[in-house]
């Protein structure tokens, strides 16, 4: 309406090459054209080497025999499968680790960050000496310690660590009975999936009768009883419809059970460990961003210590320790690639190494590699922003 | 210090004989610091009592001392009955009866100002969350400002965070306020609203131990001023004989340089 009167009593438009429109603009084209022809050049170069040199580049590769083992692998796998289902075992066995690395992590960093802020001297100074020094000593040198310094001094399979005669320790890794399901089984199964289904309505129930009558229940005893109880009393019925795959030493070496081998318990001990001092320190700093006149206020209203800290501290922590948090979940994830320095078949050692080496797919191999972690690395950051958002405080 | 006018009460405030709260011989101190020595008090029930004094000279630390915010190292503090000892039995008991106002509100910033009134009755009273949101509603209506109710405390102003602070407290109705400075963070148009709410508490009979520098506040509703000074309890009077005919020195000194200017 009045842009007329307004567009006159503007000051008149300087030059175009000194308008800092244009002039961004100008200059963004200008590097966009040069990111391009760059691009264009290292492609063109890459394919004109690989030709003379004779390598097939694209992604066939995949689709031919594989022809070598690997230790551990979570999926069927064997000499005669292709390399894309080692990449899939690697792949496997890589998030097996990080995730195992992230559990533990965030559950002993959580415990050791409280703990460094107890009132009791000799907990809060044995979580300091653990934080100051696991965090100052090279993660690789770590992983050696657990693997070359402890894990392979273990007896040899013949002087095995035995509990009740069915669970072995020794320098090729801990043996276990498998239990192997028979006919019925199904029924604890779906016993166990009633047992979840009946305690998330439960929760429901309690949370609503606590509105209504106010009154608490303890939903985590019962919870509790409920996901042991269900499932036995449906084994009983079934008649126990489950037997033991014993492991059994036979010539040199542990046959049938289940087998954690050794490489995979040093990697996650000390991501855990090494990357847990990490958490302790965000979350005790976490804990510490929170006024003390947040805890005075809510115990001067006569609310008890443990539900000012559910209720009152740890909501307003959670808001600074989760952006750290998931670095520190993206750093164990990407450091679970020093694996390949004991020889854990993580996605690094097992495509980035055996089947590049084998085929020489050097370019294919690395770019999946790394789109993989890229990936994984991106679902983690989605997942902790939206969880982030969901706790982000609203002001003005 | 400017003052400001505050409605006069309306209602004849009536103070009785019961004890709400007995201090005995309090000393405390922080480290080597010795903040209270020896306070003897007794507020009765209805009582409105006025603390003030320089700064560093123990008024909050002698109300905190009251809901164990702070501890006491001697002497005895008995609320309603009930000794104020290491027994965190006891403790919980007086803090359900004794409301706290401070100078920084100490709202919940992660709970919506409804959320803030009811956490307390639904998690001590036990009270149904419907009950509860009544009861913070009525209270809301009472501090008028009952249609912030979904915002969250960083969306109002400073007054309408100590209202609702205010209301917080009563929520769980208690038989005691305590008021920790509850003006001294606010802006000089933003007091009055407060001051409003705490004279109507006043006039329905609630029992107050309020620290301020608010003279009009003191002279309009406090049975009792209190002058400390270094951890002592220098001089206690009715406020037309304090304010006009202070017997100590040391309160002469400080009226006439908190009312000079």
């Amino acid at each position: 309406m009045a842009q007329g009167v307004s567009n006159s009593n503007r000051p008149a438009k300087p030059p175009i090459w000194n308008d800092p429109v244009y002039r961004a603009l100008f200059f963004q084209f200008l590097v966009l054209g040069g990111v391009i022809a760059l691009g264009a050049y290292l492609i063109s170069n890459t394919l004109d080497n690989l030709a003379r040199q004779g390598i097939a580049s694209g992604f066939g590769f995949l689709d031919t025999t594989a022809g070598f083992s690997i230790l551990m692998s979570l999926i069927d796998y064997s000499e005669e499968n292709t390399y894309g289902r080692a990449f899939f075992v690697g792949l496997f066995n890589t998030l097996l680790v990080a995730g195992i690395g992230i559990f533990f992590a965030t559950i002993f960093g959580f415990l050791v960050g409280v703990a460094r802020l107890s009132s009791n001297w000799l907990l809060a100074k044995m979580a300091t000496v653990y934080i100051e020094t696991l965090r100052n000593i090279p993660l690789l040198l770590q992983i050696f310690f657990w693997y070359f310094g402890v894990l392979r001094n273990l007896p040899a399979p013949r002087d095995s660590a035995m509990v009740m005669e069915s669970f072995f320790l020794n320098n090729r890794g801990l043996y276990s009975p498998r239990p192997v399901f028979e006919d019925g089984f199904a029924l604890i199964s779906w016993a166990f999936v009633a047992a979840i289904v009946i305690i998330i309505f439960m929760a429901k129930w309690a949370h609503k009768r606590q509105e209504k009558t106010g009154q608490q229940f303890h939903t985590v005893y019962a919870s509790i009883g409920i996901i042991i109880g269900l499932p036995s009393i449906a084994a009983v019925i079934a008649g126990f419809p489950m037997s033991w795959n014993y492991p059994e030493l036979t010539g040199f070496n542990f046959t049938g059970g289940i087998v954690v081998i050794p490489e995979l318990v040093s990697l996650a001990l000390a991501l855990s460990l090494y990357t847990a001092t990490f958490i302790a320190e965000i979350v005790r700093s976490g804990i510490m961003a929170v006024s003390h006149g947040q805890t005075e206020a809510s115990y001067a209203l006569g609310i008890k210590p443990g539900v000012t800290l559910r209720k009152v501290v740890i909501p307003q922590a959670l808001r600074v320790i989760i952006p750290p948090l998931t670095s520190q979940y993206l750093n164990l994830t990407k450091n679970s690639s020093l694996a390949a320095a004991i020889a854990y078949p993580d996605l690094v050692l097992v495509f980035g190494g055996i089947v590049l080496n084998q085929t020489g797919q050097a370019i294919e191999v690395l770019s999946i590699t790394m789109a993989v972690y890229l990936t994984i690395s991106l679902l983690i950051s989605a997942f902790m922003n939206w969880y982030n958002n969901k706790m982000a405080l609203v002001e003005r | 210090m400017s003052e400001i006018a505050i409605q006069a009460p309306t209602k004849e405030m009536t103070v009785t004989d019961d004890v709400m709260i007995n201090m005995i011989g309090v000393h405390k101190w922080y480290g080597e610091f010795h903040v209270l020595k020896d306070i003897n008090l007794t507020v009765h029930k209805g009582e409105r009592i006025v603390i003030c004094g320089p700064s560093g000279s123990g008024k909050s630390t002698m109300i905190r001392c009251i809901n164990r915010l702070e501890e006491h190292q001697q002497g005895q503090i008995i609320v309603e009955g009930t000794e104020l000892t290491g027994d965190l039995k006891h403790v919980e008991q007086i803090r359900k009866e004794v409301g706290m106002v401070f100078q920084h509100f100490n709202l919940f910033p992660h709970l919506s100002i409804l959320d803030n009134l009811t956490l307390a009755p639904i998690w001590v009273r036990k009270m149904p969350k419907k009950e509860a949101e009544e009861v913070a509603m009525n209270l809301l209506e009472r501090v008028k400002i009952p249609e912030q109710a979904k915002k969250y405390p960083g969306q109002l102003s400073g007054g309408q965070q100590q209202r609702v602070a205010i209301a917080r407290s009563l929520c769980m109705n208690p038989k005691v306020m305590l008021f920790d400075e509850p003006t001294s963070a606010l802006d000089p148009e933003m007091i009055k609203e407060v001051l409003d709410v705490m004279v109507e508490l006043a006039e329905e009979g609630m029992t107050m131990m309020c620290v301020t520098h608010e003279m009009g506040f003191a002279k309009t509703v406090a049975n009792r001023v209190i002058f400390m000074d270094e951890g002592q309890i220098i001089e206690e009077n009715e406020p037309n004989e304090f304010f006009n005919n202070p017997q100590n020195d040391r309160t002469k000194l400080f009226l006439s340089q908190i009312l000079s200017h």
